[in-house]
């Protein structure tokens, strides 16, 4: 340390005691800030949700509930009956549609890290350039598509339909089963087991993080939706439920705890799914950043 | 290992089948989706009548639209030109100092990123009652300010919730590469003497280059197409003042008196191509591999 600091050019010598002072207090107090102003909407909105309606502008803004009342909650759950459907109704859409993408985009993903075929690159390379377009240019034809060849317009399958595989997950389980090494199953395919029998025996239960990883992220992504959702369903019975909710503001703006209570059925449990699958979701959100960058 | 013809071609057979769920996908609602809505950018199309060839009105039809020249550009601009920066330099803050001997590290990351896995809608109604005139925003600031209905105010309104929602995931992005810099690269710098600010300048930074080119490319295609807030809070107005390209490519095909698929359709291309062509531009001024 001694001959370390002695090294040093004179200003660091007098400079460093000064920042090393201030240089915690200054970390702590910007995640501090950060932490309050990340929560306290969230943290304001259950606080509004369990006061009664006429409260909704009691300010200044009130930290916690009081008078405390579940009213909205039951408001919710039981006077108005398009609640649950909304809820039913994006609950089957997101099981499907994750179920559905998990297994396509594995299937997919170990066709193209693994299997040799006539057209793989430039499929691959076509893959990764629809990754660029954006979502509005597919609007308009997509609509069309579900309301003139499947006349699925204003049915749940018009949002199932088009998410069941993706060029995301594709990419992301290919980049998995390239890192994994090929030997397991080489044993087997040497054995005389068929690619079917591989994937499903072998493949698929050691590939559990990634699978869990995708099924999260797509669950989230459903579940979440709104532009998709709000083009192709049409009438209020089959809105998922953050449709739902926007539909319910605009008809009764009055009425905002009831929406607020309403926007966490939508929120809370993402929320938990999060808090329990944290290490898939962290890692997976800097592995996609680094490895893309 | 050299194949026989036969195991060739059950290999071959083998991979489409397993690509044959994607495969109907991408041809249906990707590669015909683009090639279609490619064409229908050069008609006129209501969905009553058959579309109609209009070569490139549509495209010209832009240059003099009032919605797009007045609101929907400017917006988009202004938007972009604010939100990258902003959520990109807190989120870089943020991560900075996570990276550091903190404590309840994880606790702040977790912290962090739950207004990331929200969803849109829900961000934007909680944040539609904490800014309407007799609301929490303006308690706190004790102003009486019609954030939403103000034509001045609504666009920075929206590109505040915006900013607050996306800085979780960039700061996550940030960290994960923060913590991919070599302990020895900081610890060769400090013996050589530099100040922390010279190692943060010299060292950080540039090696931080791609993760940094990877977070403003997810930000411009982000605020490119927004849409969700716009759709939920203002609907495009008061007065045009927070109508966006993205949303007018909406509005055009699903909220004119006469649908106007192939206009709309016209939009989204351009909409895509200032994409790419902002892309291509921030690739050049942030260099990805100056270095190794």
């Amino acid at each position: 340390m001694a001959t370390t600091a002695h090294a040093l050019p004179r200003y660091r010598r007098e400079a460093m005691p000064v920042w090393d002072r201030v240089k915690m207090p200054l970390f702590y107090g910007v995640l501090l800030l950060w932490a309050i102003v990340s929560l306290t909407p969230f943290w304001l909105s259950v606080v509004y949700s369990l006061m009664p309606k006429e409260n909704i502008y009691d300010m200044p803004p009130r930290l916690l509930p009081r008078p405390l009342t579940l009213d909205n909650y039951r408001v919710v759950l039981t006077s108005f009956e398009l609640f649950p459907r909304w809820l039913l109704n994006s609950t089957i859409i997101s099981a499907v549609v994750t179920l559905l993408r998990t297994l396509f985009c594995a299937m997919g993903g170990y066709a193209f890290a693994r299997l040799k075929f006539p057209g793989r690159n430039i499929l691959f390379i076509l893959m990764l350039s629809s990754m660029m377009i954006p979502g509005q240019v597919y609007i308009v034809p997509n609509y069309l598509t579900i309301s003139k060849v499947f006349h699925l317009l204003d049915n749940l399958l018009a949002v199932i339909l088009p998410g069941v595989a993706t060029a995301f997950g594709i990419f992301m389980m290919t980049q998995f089963y390239k890192s994994i090494p090929a030997e397991l199953e080489e044993a087997a395919f040497i054995d005389g087991a068929s690619r079917f029998t591989i994937f499903f025996r072998i493949i698929l239960p050691i590939s559990r993080a990634a699978l869990i990883t995708l099924a999260l992220f797509t669950f989230q992504g459903t579940w979440n939706e709104f532009m998709w959702p709000l083009i192709v369903l049409q009438t209020p019975e089959n809105f998922t439920l953050p449709l739902g909710l926007k539909w319910f503001q605009s008809e009764y703006y009055t009425l905002y705890s009831i929406v607020l209570s309403g926007s966490l059925f939508n929120s809370l449990p993402i929320i938990i799914i999060f808090f329990l699958f944290q290490r898939y979701f962290i890692r997976s959100v800097a592995l996609t950043g680094l490895k893309e960058g | 290992m050299a194949m026989s013809t036969r195991r060739k071609l059950v290999e071959w057979s083998t991979a489409y089948i397993f690509l044959s769920p994607y495969l109907f996908v991408f041809g249906v609602f990707t590669i015909f989706a683009v090639g279609y809505a490619f064409y229908l950018s050069f008609t006129r199309y209501d969905l009553f009548s058959p579309p109609q060839w209009m070569g490139l009105r549509n495209y010209l039809r832009l240059l003099q639209d009032e919605e797009f020249m007045q609101h929907a550009l400017p917006n988009t601009l202004k938007y972009v030109a604010v939100v990258v920066p902003v959520q990109t330099v807190i989120s870089l803050v943020v991560a900075f100092a996570l990276d550091q001997q903190i404590k309840f590290r994880r606790l702040f990351r977790t912290t962090f990123y739950v207004p990331s896995v929200t969803s849109s809608v829900v961000i934007a109604l909680i944040f539609m009652w904490m800014f309407s005139r007799v609301g929490v925003i303006n308690a706190f600031l004790r102003t009486d300010i019609d954030w939403l209905n103000s034509p001045a105010w609504a666009l920075p309104t929206i590109m505040t919730v915006n900013i607050w929602s996306t800085i979780g995931t960039m700061m996550l992005i940030f960290l994960a590469g923060l913590q991919d810099i070599p302990v020895t690269y900081y610890e060769a710098s400090m013996i050589d003497g530099a100040s922390r600010l010279q190692i943060f300048r010299y060292v950080t930074i540039p090696l931080l280059r791609p993760v940094i080119f990877f977070v403003v490319t997810m930000g411009l295609i982000g605020c490119f197409q927004v849409f969700d807030q716009i759709y939920v809070m203002t609907s495009g107005g008061p007065l045009g003042s927070t109508l966006t390209i993205a949303y007018l490519v909406f509005k055009a095909a699903f909220r004119s008196t006469t649908p106007q698929m192939g206009y709309a359709a016209a939009v989204a291309f351009v909409l895509a191509f200032m994409i790419f062509v902002v892309t291509m531009i921030q690739r050049r001024l942030i260099e990805t591999e100056p270095y190794q």
